[in-house]
C-alpha cells in the first residue's frame, strides 16, 4: 500500500521537525546588583520587616499572657459580661472561681466606633470635597493645617472637653433623638440617664477620627485624574455633576479604606472614652443610655488595681481587641478591592 | 519682540481671518447652521507669561478648521479659550471676545455649563469614564447636564454611528469603556460629545495617541461630522490637516507669545502660503 507508506513517511518527517523545533529551556534571568544597591536593599528590608516583627511579638506576648484566662473561661470570655477576680487563700488569683467576660465591652467597642464612623465619614467627606473642589487656596492651606492639628491633639483633652463642654449640648441632642426616634430600638431608654452614654463617646470619637478620614479622602480626591475631570466639564457638567460622575467613583474605595482606618482608631481609643463613658458591665445596645464600655478603656480602668494575675486577663481582653481590629481591617481591604474595580 | 516685526503680522491677520470666510466663497448662511464661532483679539496668559497674542479667527458653521504649528505656539491654549476650558488652569487669564451666535461666551452672567454643551471638546488622550459602561459613557453628558431625551436608545445608536463606532460595540454596550482599544476609546469620546448635540466640536490633537488605522477612522468620522457641525482641530500632523480641513491656521511663537501667522484655504496654505514662515513649516524645514 504505497500511499499509506508515503503518508507515514511524511508524518515521521513532520514529527522530526517538531522534535527539532522543541521549545528551548527557559533561561533564568538574573542580575548582579551593585554593593550599594544590596546594602540599601537590606536596610529597607529590615525597616519594612521590623513593623511586622514588632506586631508579631506583641501578638505572641498577648497570646502568652492571656492564654490561661482564655483557656479557663473558654467561650464565656466573649459571651459573658461579668468581671470578678476571685482570690484564693494564698492571695493569688483563683481562675476557676473568677469570672472574666468581655461581651459588654466588646459590643460597647463596636457600638461606640460605629457611631463614630456614622457621624465622622459624612463630615469628613464633605470637608475633603470642600477643600479640594471649592475652597480658595488660602482657606484650603489654613484648613489643612487645622485638620492635621486636630489629629495631633492629645486624646485626654478631647475627653475632658467632651465631658465638660460637649456633653451638656450632646445630651440635648440625645433627648431629641429619643423623643422623635425613640421607636427605633437603639434609641430606647430604660432610665432617663442621658449623661456619659455611648452616643456621646461616639461623638468624641468621631471628632477624633475626622482628621484621619478627611486627610486620606482629600488626598484621594486630589488624585482624581485631570483628564476625566476635564472630560466631565467639557460635557457641560456642573461641579456637582463632575463630583458625582468622576471624583466619587474614583475615590470610593479610598474613602471606604479611610473610614476603616478611622474605625480601627476608634476601636482602640482609650483615654477619651474612659473620660466620657460610664463603663458598665452590661451589654447595652441603647446608645443614648449612660452605660457602655470599650475594651481599651476597661483595660485602663482595671489596670491600676489589678493584681499580676488579673492583668493577664486584661491581656486576653487586649488580644480580643487586637484580633477584632485585625478582622475589621481585613474586611476593609476586601471591601476596598471590591468597590474600587470600576472606578480606577 | 521688535515692533517692526509685529506690524506686518497684524496686517496679515486681519487680511487672512476675513479670507477664511469670504475669499473662499463659503456661504455659511445657506447652510442654516448658525453663524458659527468668532474669536476676536484673543490673548492668553498663564500667570505673568503671555502665551497667546491677539488671535482673531472666524469659524464658519459646517466647516473644519485645522490649527497647525510647532509645540508651544498656543494652539491648544487658543482652542481651550473657545469653550472656556482655559480657566480651569490656575492663574490662567485671557482677553478678547469669543462670540457664539453673536453672543460673547465670556459675558458675566453666562452659564458656562451651557457654553460647553454647545461647544464640545475631544481631548488628546482618550478619556472615557472608566466607572461607566459604553452606553453610559455616551449618555454621560445628558446625565451631567440634566438633559432629558425622548428615546435614549436611539440617541445612543445615532451618536455611536456618527462616531463610526456602532458596528464595533453594538453587542457590548453594557461592558466597561476602558476595555476598548485606544482608537475605539477616542471614538467613544467623540460619540459622548455628540450626545449633547453641540454646534461646535473642538478637537485637541485627537489622534496623537492613536495608531494609523484608528487615526484614519477618526478622520473619516470628522469628515462625516463636518456636514452638520463646526469642527476645529488642533493637529501636529500636517497630512491630517490637509486631509480633513477646509481651512488651516498656522500658529507660531518666536519665543514670545504665540501668534497666528496665517489662515486660509487649506489647499492654499499648503501649496501657496503667503508667509515665508508658513512655507518653512508646511514644507518641513522646521518644527
Amino acid at each position: 500500500m504505497p500511499p499509506i507508506q508515503v503518508r507515514g513517511a511524511k508524518i515521521s518527517l513532520m514529527s522530526q521537525t517538531v522534535l527539532n523545533s522543541a521549545l528551548p529551556a527557559k533561561r533564568e534571568i538574573t542580575t548582579k546588583p551593585r554593593l550599594s544597591d544590596r546594602i540599601f536593599r537590606s536596610v529597607v528590608t529590615s525597616g519594612g520587616l521590623s513593623s511586622l516583627v514588632i506586631l508579631g511579638l506583641i501578638f505572641i506576648f498577648l497570646l502568652y499572657q492571656g492564654y490561661n484566662t482564655l483557656h479557663s473561661q473558654g467561650i464565656h470570655f466573649l459571651t459573658g459580661s461579668n468581671w470578678n477576680a476571685a482570690l484564693n487563700d494564698s492571695g493569688s488569683l483563683d481562675l476557676k472561681n473568677s469570672q472574666f467576660g468581655i461581651a459588654a465591652m466588646l459590643i460597647g467597642t463596636l457600638v461606640c466606633s460605629t457611631i463614630a464612623i456614622i457621624i465622622s465619614v459624612p463630615i469628613s467627606v464633605m470637608t475633603a470635597l470642600f477643600l479640594n473642589f471649592y475652597a480658595p487656596d488660602r482657606i484650603k492651606k489654613f484648613m489643612v493645617t487645622v485638620v492635621d492639628l486636630m489629629a495631633a491633639f492629645p486624646s485626654i483633652l478631647y475627653g475632658i472637653w467632651g465631658f465638660f463642654v460637649l456633653m451638656p449640648s450632646a445630651v440635648y441632642i440625645a433627648k431629641l433623638l429619643h423623643l422623635y426616634f425613640g421607636w427605633i430600638p437603639f434609641f430606647k431608654m430604660e432610665a432617663p440617664v442621658f449623661d456619659r452614654s455611648p452616643f456621646i463617646a461616639g461623638i468624641i470619637l468621631a471628632i477624633m477620627i475626622i482628621p484621619i478620614v478627611t486627610s486620606i479622602s482629600r488626598e484621594i480626591f486630589s488624585q482624581t485624574p485631570l483628564d476625566r475631570v476635564q472630560a466631565a466639564y467639557a460635557l457641560g457638567a456642573t461641579r456637582l455633576g463632575m463630583i458625582k460622575a468622576v471624583a466619587f467613583p474614583y475615590a470610593r474605595g479610598g474613602i471606604i479604606g479611610s473610614a476603616m482606618l478611622g474605625l480601627g482608631r476608634a476601636m482602640g481609643e482609650t483615654v477619651a472614652v474612659y473620660t466620657v463613658l460610664n463603663i458598665v458591665y452590661q451589654v447595652n445596645w441603647h446608645v443614648l443610655l449612660g452605660a457602655g464600655g470599650n475594651i481599651a478603656s476597661m483595660i485602663l480602668l482595671k489596670f491600676g488595681e489589678a493584681g499580676p494575675d488579673e492583668v493577664k486577663a486584661l491581656m486576653a481582653a487586649g488580644l480580643v481587641l487586637f484580633v477584632a481590629t485585625l478582622i475589621v481591617n481585613s474586611l476593609a481591604n476586601i471591601i476596598v478591592r471590591r468597590t474600587s474595580k470600576g472606578g480606577k | 519682540m521688535s515692533e517692526e516685526r509685529e506690524k506686518p503680522e497684524m496686517e496679515t491677520q486681519t487680511q487672512t481671518s476675513s479670507l477664511a470666510g469670504i475669499a473662499s466663497g463659503h456661504q455659511p448662511s445657506e447652510k442654516a447652521l448658525g453663524v458659527g464661532l468668532e474669536a476676536r483679539g484673543i490673548h492668553a496668559w498663564f500667570g505673568q507669561k503671555h502665551v497667546l497674542k491677539d488671535v482673531s479667527l472666524d469659524f464658519w458653521a459646517g466647516t473644519v478648521t485645522a490649527l497647525i504649528g510647532p509645540s508651544g505656539c498656543g494652539k491648544s491654549t487658543f482652542i481651550r479659550t473657545l469653550n472656556r476650558m482655559h480657566e480651569f488652569i490656575p492663574t490662567a487669564a485671557m482677553a478678547g471676545q469669543v462670540l457664539l451666535d453673536g453672543h460673547d461666551i465670556y459675558d458675566p452672567g453666562v452659564d458656562v455649563t451651557k457654553i460647553r454643551l454647545k461647544v464640545g471638546m475631544v481631548f488628546q488622550k482618550p478619556n472615557p469614564f472608566p466607572s461607566m459602561t459604553i452606553a453610559e459613557n455616551v449618555l454621560a453628558g445628558l446625565k451631567l447636564a440634566n438633559l432629558k431625551v425622548e428615546n435614549k436608545d436611539d440617541l445612543l445608536q445615532e451618536c455611536l454611528e456618527r462616531a463610526g463606532l456602532w458596528n464595533e460595540v453594538k453587542d457590548r454596550l453594557n461592558t466597561y469603556g476602558g476595555a476598548l482599544s485606544g482608537g475605539q476609546q477616542q471614538r467613544l469620546c467623540i460619540a459622548r460629545s455628540l450626545a449633547v448635540r453641540p454646534q461646535v466640536l473642538l478637537m485637541d490633537e485627537p489622534c496623537s495617541a492613536l495608531d494609523p488605522g484608528s487615526t484614519l477612522k477618526v478622520e473619516e468620522t470628522i469628515s462625516h461630522l463636518s456636514s452638520s457641525m463646526t469642527i476645529i482641530i488642533v493637529t501636529h500632523n500636517m497630512q491630517q490637516a490637509a486631509r480633513v480641513s477646509d481651512y488651516t491656521a498656522f500658529f507660531l511663537s518666536d519665543g514670545g507669545p504665540g501668534e497666528m501667522i496665517e489662515v486660509g484655504n487649506t489647499n492654499e496654505i499648503f501649496s501657496r502660503p503667503r508667509d515665508q514662515r508658513t512655507e518653512n513649516y508646511v514644507t518641513g524645514r522646521f518644527g
